[in-house]
């Protein structure tokens, strides 16, 4: 297995000096004004220094310089150096480098959100990554739990010893830096990514792997669209939750964009505020949601496509929330969040919600105002 | 409350002073601190109301013994039941086995700390699976009618269809069982049981019955081989053709013990193949020997849907050495849930200890012998009592251990019969004269190897003299 | 603390298809008696092939499983493994079932040559009706979950019987429940709505409304749960869910902690389980055969599974006259054997000893969470929670693991190296990160805690000093740590002899065929 590495020698310098992030030259300026220090550099060696302990000469290609080279060396590993040009603070590092890396099965990245999503945008094709956790914003499902754990999944799959298998739909998300900066979370799918997954192994019978995600989230999907109330106009995505029920309905989802359904015919396409405000008759109106990994937004982030007048037509009751136990066990606070930007319109959707996590499975969530 | 003074040999804690260090090593004056989550009003109000405390050894044996002295039992006594227990003869080197506390406490540790019960359990399923000539054996589930109830849920997910269809002369017992798996049929997930005829001739499956009633809507159909009321299906290869022609699942059930003499399941299309473990090894405890198998060839479809335990042997980490663990383990409830197939839990693991140390004292003479004993002992059985004026041996000659005897023309009842062998010290065969099979007064005879000539012909002289 | 220096047996044991030779047996039959005449299977059924079993003498298949009991830990150490409540399983009750008068009688035995039997099991019916408040009780159930499938089966036959199960259609539960909860009653047809824990380590009663209603035909609960947290509110639970109709099972499997001082029937349940296998002191046997006991209400009582244990005057009897029981779970009554087991626990401890190993088992778990505490790396569930935890706690490894990458399983493998077999981790679903359930019950020493706990401490040392000692563990065992990588195979997944033969067969093929 061919891997690349690659370090964001600045991701993660914003969280110790007080800012929400380092996309961008100028809160890199800021950031080290203020006096921050790298974190990804280390935190990526030591990631290393446990595959060099369990895989001694494990062979790897790493970039030059403080985008890798410089932290892998030393410990053992055989390494496989390509050059980039000089490091510009920029995510042109990031692209830039995977580009030289060449052909990889996977690149081990240590960074955040946003190197995650550079890194995903200029990966090619079927080529899997992994990152190690540097960043201040981590909601992207494409992280080990620490730089040990990376380091560990690592060593699975260079001593091929069956631990670790894959899966490809981790999602990869960032949040609008700017808003976050002005105190609003704004969490977006940028697209999924193929990681490495470290099965459950169990002691016993006992624990294990949970059911196969992506099965649960058909099911749910299929029998969600089975109970299609016919004439109802079904406002859908966006998100991989809620696309499920497009499929099931038989129709390639807009995987960032909303769609319009009624009686099983796809109305619109990444339809806007406006054009989805025109389907709207004396009929019933049902929207059906994702949620958002980590943040558990619900409405809000992402779909404000959707109008709070067409939510208030919905109403609480009018929501279908597709979302696997998998997924909301993610959640940083066991709640899901709406902000459809009417408080009134938030506080009457306030409450316990059903959440279909499977076929004939439910889990009662909180929704709360944000 | 005054506690009793002295230690009680169970609890190392209740050794004088012992409670006490620990309550102060944690901080708090007394017991009633440890339980302060429970709100004061949830405390019980009615007072505890047992037996008095059989304080010692002596007493507790003393007590259990004389309780169970008040059973006759299948030793003392010469029995014919069977219908889903059966008495046959347990080797001691079993009973040494399933007694070593090793293997009788156990709940989970590692696959390591747990490698001998493991390799026992798989050698149960490989033993079995060489019984079968199938290569996936799932460990033993609560019983024979659980492991039916099973495998109908397994074809229904496999084929999406929800009828499945069994003969009518099937044991109620485990008919009830099918029937509770099947769910009633005021709910929407319910799966229908439809009955196919028998031969009146022979008791076997009416092929064409079976013909009019399979179709595209039909998931399995299931048969057992030797049958309820004992009748060998010759025609099983047949009926898993017709099966499988209507793209239906073949599910059989059969009795290992027969194994030996009978062509294995997975010889003559069956697709998922269910039986007894009682048999291999374990006594019939009352009833609490019972457990089911599952078993079925070794296709990714089929093995998707067990519910329960999969061992597989696989390599460790030292090169030429081999473990065991649990395949597909995903799947099962504890890992998945309500998402799981079916659900499964705490079943008869030990039994399949039992069945393991059975089959590999048995062998595959021993298995040829016993099933050549059986089946001669039955046969020759069934014909003494034809011989009786009035009584009738049902079927002749189709069966295997068990067989129908019907007393309607001596003009008792098989009630009268049983009692007044009881009175003989024999304990006659299982009543089926009300279960609706149209066979009069009828009873299903069980012999075994236990029973020699002389056993049989002491029941039939009795029969006779009962029935003069 | 000095630990002990433990090797596992190690045999090297083939496996016993490998052993033996051609001819050989363990065990003989007589040939049919002269007078009898040899019959022979039908030739469309006889079987023409040799089943290809060991061929090995008696000696040889008692050395061989010996060896195999040997290689399993088996509680031969310590044990405290949470939610099975592990205790001594009396060798007196055991022995007493292997006598004739039980492990020689059969079900369909006339009653009349049953009542020692009988006796036994209405008994101790009577002590089970005593320590829930409930008022029957039925042994069929082969296991805790088979005793909650009961339940489920039992909900559906009631309301069958008042016409509204095509509308009660759905199942409340926590998510916290036992998986065997949510996956019964899923089996047996109900919708499952699932209740996620608030802050305070229980669902809330807001949550509890918005998810009961006119569709909800039961609902399935256990408390304390297997955090060692006890929902306070669970009498008002049990009102609300009774104002909307729905029936309420209590799963009673982490009754160590309560027996003598709650009464599920007191609390408002219309049922309860209890486990036979682990509160009652019968043995598990590596996976039963076990027993959940199921009680109820005379309400609920017409709809048990039938046959129900009566006495009569002096005598006693099987009640199978029973139009609207649901019918039959299992065959015959249940694991009878393992029912007189527990009777005997029952009796051998009396209500002053089952009061005092309650009291035990919770004294115990707060001492074990006080010593787990001052060990660094390791963290309780909750920690803002700040009550005492009842019978068992669930832990987290997530520091260490962040700390050094050694998780639960890595850690329990290497447990078993000190003599210990390994910890409990968490039914599904995983709520805090690498978990770990200790219970110590009433069973064990000051002492054999002691050595656990200084197991634990042991192993996070190592797991920061030499952290592949423990990822490679174990090393004392009777084999090497196994490649689960074939588990999730199909192409290397072999559950048979057979099919190992075959799939190894192919490898050598492949490998051949490629050189």
């Amino acid at each position: 297995m061919q891997i690349g590495v690659i370090v964001n020698p600045i991701a993660g310098m914003g969280g110790t000096v007080g800012l929400k992030g380092t996309d961008g030259p100028d809160a890199v300026a800021e950031a080290l004004r203020r006096g921050a220090e790298a974190q990804s550099g280390p935190r990526a060696r030591r990631a290393l220094a446990i595959l060099a302990k369990r895989c001694p000469r494990a062979r790897l290609r790493v970039a030059a310089g403080s985008l890798g080279q410089c932290w892998a060396s030393d410990l053992g590993l055989d390494l496989d150096v390509v050059s980039a040009g000089p490091p510009t603070g920029t995510a042109r590092d990031t692209r830039e480098a995977i580009a030289v890396l060449g052909a990889v099965d996977m690149v081990v990245f240590a960074g955040g959100d946003g190197t995650a999503r550079d890194v995903a945008g200029a990966l090619s094709s079927g080529a899997g990554m992994l990152g190690i956790p540097c960043g201040v914003k981590m909601h992207s499902g494409v992280f080990a739990v620490s730089p040990e754990s990376a380091g560990h999944i690592l060593a699975d799959l260079v001593e091929g010893n069956g631990r670790a298998g894959w899966t490809d739909e981790a999602e990869v998300m960032d949040i609008d830096e700017v808003a976050l900066r002005a105190g609003r979370l704004a969490p977006r799918l940028y697209g999924l990514a193929r990681v490495p997954v470290v099965a459950n192994r169990m002691q016993a019978a006992k624990g294990g792997p949970r059911r196969d995600s992506a099965a649960a989230l058909a099911a749910a999907a299929h029998e969600c669209a089975r109970a299609c109330e016919p004439g109802a106009l079904y406002i859908v995505g966006p998100g991989s939750s809620a696309g499920a029920f497009a499929r099931a309905l038989g129709h390639e989802p807009t995987l960032l964009g909303v769609d319009v359904f009624r009686d099983g015919e796809c109305l619109v396409q990444d339809a806007t505020a406006p054009r989805i405000e025109s389907f709207l008759d004396d009929r019933p109106v049902r929207i059906v949601l994702g949620v958002t990994g980590q943040q558990g937004f619900l409405l809000g982030r992402g779909n404000q496509q959707i109008s709070a007048d067409v939510i208030r037509r919905a109403g609480r009751e009018g929501l279908r929330v597709l979302a696997t136990e998998d997924k909301l066990s993610t959640l940083s606070a066991a709640a899901l969040f709406v902000d459809t930007g009417d408080p009134d319109l938030d506080q009457e959707l306030a409450g316990f919600i059903r959440v279909q996590t499977d076929r004939g499975r439910f889990m009662m969530m909180r929704v709360v105002a944000s | 409350m005054t506690i009793e003074q002295r230690a009680h040999p169970w609890m190392a804690l209740s050794a004088p002073g012992a409670l006490q260090q620990m309550l102060d090593e944690i901080g708090v004056k007394d017991v009633a601190a440890v339980f302060e989550q429970i709100p004061a009003d949830h405390f019980r109000k009615a007072p505890l109301d047992l037996p008095p405390a059989l304080g010692s050894e002596m007493e507790l044996k003393r007590d259990l013994v004389s309780k169970l002295r008040k059973n006759e039992d299948c030793e003392t006594n010469l029995s014919f039941l069977g219908a889903g227990v059966w008495q046959h003869h347990v080797p001691a080197v079993v009973d040494e086995i399933v007694g070593r506390t090793e293997f009788a406490t156990n709940v989970w540790g590692s696959y390591q700390s747990d490698h001998g019960r493991n390799q026992a359990w798989f050698e149960f399923s490989s033993q079995l699976g060489a019984l079968l000539n199938l290569d996936v054996v799932q460990l033993p589930v609560y019983s024979w009618g659980c492991a039916i109830g099973h495998a109908i849920r397994m074809a229904t997910r496999l084929t999406g269809r929800r009828k499945v269809l069994l003969p009518v002369l099937s044991d109620p017992e485990r008919l009830s069982v099918i029937r509770t798996y099947c769910q009633p049929s005021e709910m929407e997930s319910h799966i229908e049981v439809v009955p196919v005829a028998a031969d009146p001739t022979s008791g076997r499956l009416s092929i064409s019955d079976l013909k009019s009633k399979l179709g595209p809507d039909v998931a399995a159909v299931y048969f057992e081989n030797p049958a309820y009321l004992g009748t060998i299906e010759n025609g099983a290869a047949e009926i898993a053709r017709l099966a499988r022609e209507a793209g239906a699942e073949t599910i059989v059930g059969v009795d290992p013990i027969s194994l030996g003499v009978m062509m294995a399941p997975g010889d003559y299309g069956a697709d998922i193949v269910t039986g007894p473990v009682q048999p291999l090894g374990v006594h019939m405890h009352c009833g609490g020997g019972v457990g089911g198998f599952i078993a079925s060839r070794d296709e990714e479809r089929y093995v998707r849907e067990y519910n329960g335990f999969l061992v597989s042997i696989a390599p460790t980490a030292e090169p030429g050495q081999v473990g065991f663990g649990l395949a597909a383990s995903h799947q099962n409830s504890y890992g998945s849930r309500e998402h799981g197939k079916d659900w499964t839990g705490n079943s008869t693991y030990l039994w399949a200890i039992a069945g393991a140390v059975y089959m590999s004292l048995l062998g595959p003479q021993g298995f040829r012998e016993v099933g050549t004993l059986i089946l001669s002992r039955a046969r020759y059985a069934a014909r003494l009592l034809n011989e009786i004026p009035g009584v009738k041996a049902v079927w002749p000659e189709t069966g295997f251990k068990e067989f129908v005897v019907n007393f309607d023309d001596t003009g008792k009842t098989v009630e009268a019969v049983n009692d007044a062998l009881r009175a003989r010290g024999i304990f006659g065969g299982k009543d089926i004269s009300g279960e609706g099979h149209g066979l009069g007064q009828a009873a299903l005879y069980c012999v075994t190897e236990v029973h020699s000539a002389a056993d049989i012909r002491r029941l039939a002289d009795a029969v006779k003299e009962i029935c003069q | 603390m000095k630990l002990p220096n433990y090797h596992a047996p190690r045999w090297d044991e083939p496996v016993v298809m490998e052993l033996g030779r051609p001819g050989a047996r363990g065990q003989l039959f007589p040939a049919p008696e002269q007078e009898i005449e040899v019959a022979e299977i039908p030739a469309a059924m006889q079987r023409k092939d040799r089943p290809e079993l060991p061929e090995i003498t008696e000696f040889e298949a008692q050395r061989h499983y010996l060896h195999l009991s040997q290689m399993t830990l088996g509680m031969m150490g310590i044990s405290l493994f949470g939610t099975c409540t592990m205790k001594y399983n009396s060798k007196t009750a055991e022995a007493a079932t292997l006598r004739p008068e039980l492990a020689e009688v059969h079900p369909y035995q006339h009653p009349d040559t049953l009542q020692g039997v009988l006796e036994i099991i209405h008994d101790f019916d009577g002590i089970l009706q005593n320590l829930s408040g409930m008022d029957q009780f039925v042994f069929q159930a082969g296991g805790g979950a088979d005793a909650a499938y009961t339940m489920a089966a039992l909900a559906r036959a009631y309301w069958a019987d008042r016409g509204e199960l095509g509308q009660r259609t759905e199942m409340v539960t926590s998510i916290q429940a036992h998986p065997c909860n949510p996956a019964t009653a899923a089996a047996a047809g109900f919708t499952v709505i699932n209740l996620p824990l608030e802050e305070n380590g229980y669902p809330s009663i807001e949550a509890l409304k918005a998810a009961i209603g006119p569709k909800t035909a039961l609902l399935m609960i256990n408390n304390p749960d297997d955090m060692g947290i006890y929902n306070p509110e669970i009498k008002e639970w049990v009102r609300l869910a009774k104002e909307a109709g729905a029936l309420c099972f209590y799963d009673h499997a982490n009754f160590n902690g309560v027996m003598s001082k709650l009464s599920a029937r007191e609390l408002g349940f219309d049922a309860c389980m209890f486990m036979l296998h682990k509160t009652f002191g019968a043995p598990k046997g590596g996976g039963g055969p076990a027993v959940g006991a199921f009680g109820c209400s005379d309400e609920l009582a017409p709809y048990l599974p039938a046959p129900v244990v009566v006495k009569q005057g002096d005598t006693y009897r099987l009640d199978n006259d029973r139009p609207k029981s649901l019918g039959k779970i299992r065959e015959f009554w249940g694991n009878v054997p393992q029912v007189v087991k527990a009777y005997a626990w029952a009796r051998a401890m009396g209500a002053e000893g089952i009061a005092m190993a309650s009291d035990i088992s919770v004294v115990a778990n707060n001492y074990m969470d006080k010593k787990l505490g001052e060990i660094a790396g390791i963290e309780i569930s909750n920690p803002h929670i700040r009550k005492r935890r009842m019978e068992m706690t669930r832990w987290s490894l997530g520091p260490l693991a962040q700390e050094t990458g050694i998780g639960t399983a890595d850690f329990a493998n290497r447990m078993a190296d000190y003599g210990i077999d390994p910890w409990w981790m968490s039914h599904e679903p995983w709520i805090v990160a690498e978990p770990f359930t200790p219970e110590a019950g009433e069973l064990w020493s000051k002492q054999d805690i002691d050595q656990w706990i200084g197991v634990v401490a042991r192993i996070v040392q190592e797991a920061r000093e030499t952290p592949e000692l423990v990822k490679s563990a174990p090393h004392n065992q009777a084999i090497a740590q196994v490649d689960g990588s074939v588990f999730e195979d199909p192409k290397a997944w072999a559950m048979t002899w057979r099919a190992w033969q075959r799939k190894r067969a192919g490898d050598a093929k492949a490998r051949s065929g490629s050189a």
